[in-house]
């Protein structure tokens, strides 16, 4: 068996053993699920030091490692086939991360422990397993999982009057986008015959391309981009995110915001870029247009918000637009930044919505203009937030900024108009709404009816820690992430090829 | 006649008529005894059925109306498993009935038997007298809770669209004898093909008459009228069969006319455009069930229209009109009985007698009975298509033969997105209402927080419920490999 299957395979199993357990032990759920979380991460920090692509090109599993097969459903063509290679394995590595100190994070729930316990465990099982399978309808499948948690975690421990409409927009919205893909998907599945994604990969970019016609490419890119799209809040698709998780609890909004909408990122990389590449000619200059309207118009709602959570949400719907641009850019760069950016963003997604849930548990509102002068009575949450709000605009010696620039250096020599636009939203708005915050929540004097509010105690800072360290970490080391993508690289200067071979 | 070749449909009826029978002796406190002895006999023979059923040849009998292949044996199974659940699932409802209290399961066997029939029907004598047996047992069955009116008034209805639905049956049938000179399915065919057809209007006329007749079994629009009253109306038991029961069983016959009897395929003679036909009928079904379904708070009438939709996916299907789609009825169907019977399951405990069954019934279910919340959690995510269901594997399957000839039918496929997305909205109104629900809001009336009790009957069937869907929607290779064989005698 591959470590693989048990990283994904822990979590699951954890949530079916706590189903049997009596719901009044409160913290076995807690412990639970912080054990399955930590099993995952310890695991993909052991592959992610393994690593070592195959780079046998006669091998069908051709720059994938761990690899494990297994029939399951072979009159479909479907089987179980897992493996990662330098961009899976890195998501699969900030994924645990996250679910990790999401799972820490979930103290706040004091009310059904159990259940919100099964369905973080569930969620974090079937994302973990969707980065890592190489089956296109595994990946589906998998991904799927969280539709149903997301629903009740977000109607039974959500925030706010608006929670239930949250929940049923978020539902309607990430199910919309995920049938659009099936659609996209089956289309590919009846012409290859097949769900395997490295077989499929071989064959398009062999010497003798097996590709699908242009009006098919075409179809099918434009059902994925905006399919996949939608669950990841392209604009201007993007409503329900800041909407889910400003209601979402803590630990939900760390996942979402966090690990699951880079699926949808994930897969266009994955699966529409090189199968489609006469497809992404015809749509990518459309997708660089409206990676536009994140970088700006999101900016501009985020500079609007009063909420802290509104605030995160819009900024983090926004920094979608950096990878889109890598992606749209079609370079070797820039697609090297765009996955930068996916773990990076990952990370300070987490951070950001665990240190506004802290903030919350505490003082009860996200409303800036009722709070203020935090840092001093909160120093630890106040200066991660600090560092949080800058990683955000893009500064050095975060993670974020290695990824930004390096979308940038892709973009730049296909596109400069739309780079340019591009960095000044990111660089001005960014900044605009990023320091605004840090000025209203940390500084200046705090109101006399202000809540009573307490620092993170002991332990608890553990997961911020990680998350943070791990930001500082890759942001000073990019070489630790490019490295890995490095490895990748044949199969993406492929993709490019065949992008640019008319 | 060969009568080993019905031994099982002889067996069903013998068992109905014992039950009957030893009820006039069992005394009324013993009277879910019978329950538990008429599930054990069909239990029996669904292991006889499986035991001599998975090697499929065609057997026939001599007049060539009544045929045992892969796709009777198929429906055989799958409808003697819903016999079962259903009947264990009547034995937790059976004192709210206020009748004898033998007839319910006996009815419940004649209903099956004719199903049992209509899975094996090859004429359309033999289909007529299946689809009457099933639908006038279902009359008195939609009806049994003679002391509630919404229950009567259920009966009258079914039982009088039901009839006219039969006699344009009946008409269809006649004009098809007129000018093919033959009911039975496969000289029909050979007419068809030799092209000898005297009256081909007729003959159309008489084909279409009769898909009307089949259309109201499946409540497909416009033929759907019926449904949401009589889903209703009826015992919540009575509803599940109905469901999965009567509705398999109209499609059953559905396949069998279209593909053996009148040799429907899309580079075959043109008869009666069954593409364009199908596709109109399956994209109106979607919608009405669908927007209909939205604002309904009745669960009843809520899964009664969800079903209409249900049907229209099915008809996606034979849309299709190739061998893929028809496998994907099956495995469709498959998956829907056990939702379908677990949804009605948990709705037949949890309704209070002599109330609606509302929505806010279902309020605080996640504390009355994590079992029950988790089934019907899992029992309306599958109807949605939600993985790692039976419902996903269907819908994926009914779409990829949709799909597959793409270029005719994209609007097909957007009308089905949009039935799915419109159906997670009244679904997951449900989830909402277990684990986050309010109760009666409008009322001051705070909602019921006791524990139920279950009775042994009712957990089976509800574990039961929660396998099946599991089980197909995990490991669906071995109902792919039978469904696959079965449509093979189809003569797609």
């Amino acid at each position: 068996m591959s470590p693989l299957t048990y990283i994904f395979g822990w979590p699951i199993l954890m949530a079916l053993v706590l189903m049997a357990v009596p719901r009044e032990n409160r913290s076995v759920f807690r412990w639970g699920a912080i054990l399955a979380t930590l099993g995952s991460l310890v695991l993909a920090l052991f592959v992610f030091a393994k690593f070592e692509p195959i780079n046998d090109l006669t091998s069908i599993n051709h720059g994938y490692a761990f690899v494990q097969t297994a029939e399951w459903i072979p009159s479909l063509g479907i089987s179980f086939h897992v493996g990662v290679d330098g961009v899976s394995m890195l998501l699969v590595l900030m994924a645990a991360l996250v679910a990790f100190a999401a799972a820490c994070c979930a103290g706040g729930i004091k009310a059904r422990e159990k259940e919100f316990s099964i369905l973080l465990l569930l969620m974090t099982g079937g994302i973990l397993g969707a980065f890592m399978a190489l089956d296109i309808f595994l990946m589906y499948f998998l991904h799927e999982l969280a539709l149903i948690p997301t629903f009740i975690m977000i109607g039974v421990w959500g925030r706010g009057e608006n929670r239930e409409f949250a929940a049923y927009k978020t539902t309607l919205y990430l199910s919309l986008g995920a049938l659009l893909a099936l659609v996209g998907l089956i289309m590919i599945y009846l012409h290859y015959e097949t769900f395997n994604l490295p077989e499929i990969i071989h064959r398009v970019q062999s010497t003798q391309p097996d590709l699908m016609t242009t009006g098919q490419q075409g179809l099918i890119f434009a059902l994925l981009m905006f399919g996949l799209g939608i669950l990841v809040g392209l604009w201007p698709f993007h409503t329900w995110a800041p909407l889910a998780y400003g209601a979402a609890p803590t630990a939900t909004a760390m996942m979402h915001a966090g690990v699951i909408k880079k699926f949808g990122l994930f897969m266009i990389i994955r699966v529409a870029l090189p199968i489609l590449p006469d497809g992404a000619q015809q749509w990518l200059p459309v997708l660089a247009w409206l990676c536009l309207g994140n970088l700006l118009y999101c900016g501009l709602v985020a500079m609007r918000q009063r909420d802290l959570n509104g605030l995160i949400g819009n900024s983090s719907v926004a920094h979608m637009g950096f990878v889109f641009l890598g992606i749209a850019s079609m370079t070797l760069i820039g697609l090297t930044g765009a996955v930068m950016v996916m773990v990076a963003h990952g990370l300070l997604a987490a951070l950001a919505f665990a240190l506004s849930g802290h903030l919350h548990q505490q003082a009860r509102t996200l409303d800036m203009d009722k709070l203020g002068g935090l840092l001093t009575v909160m120093p630890f949450w106040g200066t991660l937030l600090l560092m949080a709000l800058l990683a955000g605009c893009g500064l050095p010696g975060f993670a974020n900024f290695a990824g930004e620039i390096t979308v940038f250096f892709g973009a730049w020599k296909t596109m400069p108009l739309i780079t340019g636009i591009a960095a000044w939203a990111a660089l001005v708005i960014g900044a605009v709404y990023m320091l605004r915050a840090a000025r209203q929540l940390l500084h200046g004097p705090r109101a006399d009816d202000a809540p009573h509010t307490e620092d993170i105690p002991g332990w608890h800072k553990l997961p911020f820690i990680i998350l943070l360290g791990a930001l500082l970490l890759f942001g000073f080391a990019p070489k630790l992430l490019t490295n890995k993508i490095e490895t990748a690289r044949e199969s993406l200067e492929h993709v490019v090829e065949m992008y640019k071979r008319k | 006649m060969n009568l080993s070749l019905i031994s099982l449909e002889i067996g069903v009826a013998l068992l109905g008529v014992l039950v009957l029978l030893a009820g006039l002796w069992t005394p009324p406190h013993r009277r879910s005894a019978l329950g538990f002895c008429t599930a054990l006999g069909l239990t029996v023979l669904l292991a006889l059925l499986v035991k001599q059923g998975m090697a499929i040849e065609t057997l026939t009998d001599s007049s060539g109306g009544f045929v045992r292949d892969g796709l009777a044996v198929f429906f055989k199974a799958l409808f003697l498993l819903a016999g079962i659940l259903v009947t264990l699932l009547t034995m937790g409802f059976a004192n709210r009935l206020r009748t004898g209290g033998a007839e319910v399961y006996a009815l419940n066997c004649f209903a099956l038997c004719g199903m049992l029939f209509a899975a094996s029907a090859n004429s359309f004598v033999m289909l007529f007298v299946a689809i009457e047996l099933i639908t006038i047992t279902f009359y008195v069955l939609t009806s049994l809770q003679s002391h509630r009116l919404r229950s009567l008034e259920a009966g009258i209805k079914y039982l009088i669209l039901g009839a006219a639905a039969s006699a344009v049956m009946v008409f269809g049938i006649a004009l098809i004898y007129g000018s093919a000179h033959t009911l039975q399915f496969n000289l029909i065919a050979d007419g068809l093909a030799a092209g000898h057809m005297k009256q081909l209007l007729l003959f159309q006329l008489g084909a279409l008459l009769l898909l009307a007749g089949l259309a109201f079994k499946i409540a497909a629009v416009p033929f759907q009228i019926w449904a949401p009253d009589v889903y209703q109306g009826a015992p919540a038991p009575v509803t599940a069969f109905l469901a999965i029961g009567s509705k398999a069983a109209g499609f059953v016959l559905l396949l069998r006319v279209l593909y053996t009897a009148f040799q429907v395929q899309p580079d075959g003679p043109r008869l009666l455009e069954p593409t364009a036909m199908f596709s109109v009928m399956a994209a109106a079904t979607i919608i009405f069930g669908s927007l209909c379904a939205l604002r309904q708070r009745n669960l009843k009438r809520l899964l009664g229209y969800a079903s209409i939709a249900s049907a229209g996916y099915v008809l996606l299907g034979i849309v299709a009109l190739n061998e893929r789609g028809a496998a994907a009825v099956l495995v469709y169907l498959a998956g829907y009985l056990f939702a379908v019977i677990a949804a009605f399951t948990v709705i037949s405990i949890l309704t209070p007698e002599d109330e609606d069954e509302d929505l806010s019934i279902l309020a605080n279910l996640h504390k009355r009975s994590p079992l029950m919340a988790l089934t019907l959690t899992l029992a309306v995510a599958s109807l949605a298509g939600i993985p790692p269901l039976a419902g996903f594997l269907g819908k994926f399957l009914l779409l990829r033969a949709v799909i597959e000839p793409a270029a005719t039918f994209p609007w097909l496929v957007a009308v089905a997105l949009l039935g799915v997305v419109a159906s997670l909205y009244y679904y997951f109104g449900i989830i909402r209402e277990i684990f986050w629900g309010t109760g009666q809001w409008w009322t001051e009336k705070a909602p019921e927080t006791a524990a139920i009790k279950l009775a042994d009957s009712q957990v089976v069937v509800l574990v039961v419920c929660v396998l099946g869907m599991l089980a197909v929607g995990l490991y669906p290779q071995p109902i792919l490999e039978i469904a696959n064989a079965a449509v093979q005698g189809l003569g797609l």
